[in-house]
């Protein structure tokens, strides 16, 4: 007696081998249309853009003259920006997560907690330029500064930092603690010289992309009502600043093709800037994740 | 922790870098200021905000006014003539860039909060009513004929219902958005408060709206005269008959006052206790005013009559 019906084995063989290059051509289809509009998307932007990007292009103000024109006052200020979204979101965000990681208890409180940090991940940004307006820039009076951009932009990304550091945090082996707490340590002692150096990788990965964000968003500052063109450069954090996505959504709204043009190059040097950033984001975690 | 240490440092390190470029950037503006010595050095900060149509005009006299008063800092926003009315009312601008007059109701706010204010007369916008380059039939409209396309009634629009003689296909139509003073325009002369045919699309980018057009053979748009100026070659220009025959939107009719009523002036509101207080913004609005009538011209509006910059000069120095 056959232990296995070899006709009915090869009889529903073929079916399922076509089922499968199937399904593999499929997502392989779907994978390469996304490359193809990513494709598109780069070569229009650098085919339009690539010819008015040199350096006079990042060391001018805006000009009506497309020609004069630069975004060095827009990246000046977008540094400015992260000097204050990425301290005050980095600690706010890992002050929470280790707070509801390590010391909360589990009740209903702090579920509820959670529960809305991760519904204000999914809260449009420009809802938190309205928060931004009312708070930072009229009731705090800071005006259209840095500090009321920066402060905005820091509630903007906090949501997501917290939950990728309480992620980071909660993978960090539970042995660590037990034997730090073993040894004598104390919960803080535990947590700074234990938790936090294992957690860090994870911590500044998702920092780093909250931060590639931060520099991205348009939508709350024009909110906030931040000025678009600017003749000077800030000095303190009181000082006014415009960015770098702020000049993009001007130029492209302009009716002569070289502002387009100039807009595409802005988009550019954007680019960069995050391509920057994430491959930070990747070295860090390359090089400090294999620790177990 | 070895690591932890190097991933500490890193951090540091790149915070130097970020402040040592910020105090670099410093560095080049402090050597600016001490060029060019001939002229009275004012100081002071100027915010201005409003309208999105007017701020290729504002931006053109800071760049140039940047270069007479480098200690001046003009910041120029464009969150939209209501936006930029709500900041003014607010105390948070000195001056308020509008593409329509100032409403009744944001009058009043002025009024309540005690804050004085003149209105500058900076360019004229002819407003600009485009069809697609294909279409052979259309060569000017009456007030009437835009009234009828423009205003919703229920029906679907048909080039027939205007004229027999034209095709009968469904008329495409593209307006700015209804929060841009362009439609606020657009209502006030054509629709009369009467609301816009629903099935219109409606978009805040202009050039949308040039791409809508150049794209549809049945489509009819309107914008300000610079985008039309910039796409002559792609799109066909409507001639409107305000009553005395068609006038098609040149430099020449706008300034005249001939291309009638889609011709709107532009604005900017001053507040006036600024003008007497501070010397820096009396020097920029006549500065502005002094230039408005060039630079305007450079980036695609057209100038008043020079008599009209003269006038309002000599009402500034009365705020003085």
């Amino acid at each position: 007696m056959n232990l296995i019906n070899h006709e009915s084995v090869v009889k529903r063989m073929k079916p399922r081998l076509s089922k499968n290059s199937i399904s593999k051509w499929i997502f392989f289809a779907l994978t390469m249309f996304v490359l193809l509009i990513l494709g598109v998307l780069l070569y229009r932007i650098f085919s339009q853009g690539l010819g008015y990007l040199d350096l006079q292009f990042l060391q001018s103000l805006p000009s009506r003259k497309p020609e004069n024109a630069g975004v060095y006052a827009a990246l000046i200020g977008t540094i400015w920006l992260m000097a204050v979204v990425a301290p005050v979101s980095l600690l706010l965000g890992v002050g929470t997560a280790i707070y509801l990681e390590e010391y909360a208890k589990e009740n209903a409180i702090t579920n509820f907690i959670k529960v809305n940090i991760s519904n204000l991940a999914g809260v449009p940004s420009i809802v938190f330029g309205l928060l931004g307006l009312t708070v930072f820039v009229r009731a705090l009076a800071f005006g259209t500064s840095v500090l009321a951009a920066g402060l905005t932009m820091s509630l903007l990304v906090l949501p997501v930092i917290i939950v990728a550091s309480q992620e980071a945090i909660r993978a960090v082996p539970n042995q660590l603690r037990e034997a730090s707490f073993g040894l004598g340590a104390t919960k803080w002692q535990t947590i700074v010289r234990i938790v936090l150096p294992a957690a860090i990788p994870g911590i500044l990965t998702g920092g780093i992309l909250a931060l590639s964000r931060a520099i991205g968003e348009t939508a709350p500052l024009v909110v906030l009502g931040m000025p678009l063109f600017l003749a000077f450069l800030p000095k303190t954090f009181f000082d006014m600043i415009t960015v770098l996505p702020l000049q993009i959504y001007n130029w492209t709204g302009r009716p002569q093709a070289e502002f387009h043009a100039l807009a595409a190059a802005g988009i550019i040097v954007l680019l960069v800037m995050l391509i920057i950033m994430n491959s930070i984001a990747v070295l860090i975690r390359n090089k400090f994740q294999k620790r177990y | 922790m070895k690591s932890f240490k190097k991933l500490a440092l890193t951090a540091m390190m790149t915070g130097v870098l970020a402040i040592t470029a910020a105090c670099g950037a410093q560095g080049t503006e402090g050597n600016k200021e001490q060029a060019g010595e001939e002229v009275k050095q004012l100081q002071g900060e100027i915010k201005i905000d409003g309208s999105s149509t007017v701020f290729p005009i504002m931006e053109a006299v800071v760049e140039e006014y940047g270069m007479t008063q480098p200690n001046v800092k003009v910041s120029v926003g464009s969150s939209g003539t209501g936006g930029g009315f709500e900041a003014f009312i607010a105390g948070e601008t000195e001056l308020s860039n509008a593409s329509r007059p100032i409403k009744d109701e944001e009058a009043t706010a002025l009024k309540e909060k005690g804050i004085d204010y003149t209105e500058v007369q900076l360019a004229y916008d002819g407003l600009s009513v485009v069809v697609n380059k294909d279409n052979d039939w259309v060569e000017s409209l009456t007030i009437e004929d835009l009234q009828k396309i423009w205003i919703e009634d229920g029906t679907t629009k048909k080039w027939s219902d205007i004229n027999p003689d034209w095709p009968a296909e469904e008329i495409k139509l593209y307006s700015p958005g209804t929060d841009s003073g362009t439609f606020d325009y657009f209502d006030e002369v054509i629709l009369d408060g009467k609301p816009i045919v629903e099935k219109a699309t409606l978009s805040e980018d202009d050039n949308t709206l040039v791409q809508g057009v150049q794209g549809d053979k049945n489509a009819i748009g309107y914008f300000g005269y610079a985008y039309y100026a910039e796409n002559k070659d792609t799109l066909k220009i409507v001639k409107i008959d305000g009553g005395e025959g068609p006038v098609e939107p040149t430099n020449e009719t706008i300034e005249s006052g001939e291309y009638a009523p889609l011709s709107r002036p532009l604005f900017t509101y001053v507040k006036n206790t600024a003008i007497k207080d501070q010397e820096e913004v009396y020097d920029f609005v006549k500065f502005l005013l002094e230039n408005a009538a060039t630079l305007s011209e450079d980036v695609g509006y057209v100038k008043l009559p020079e008599e009209e910059y003269t006038k309002q000069l000599d009402t500034l120095e009365t705020l003085k």
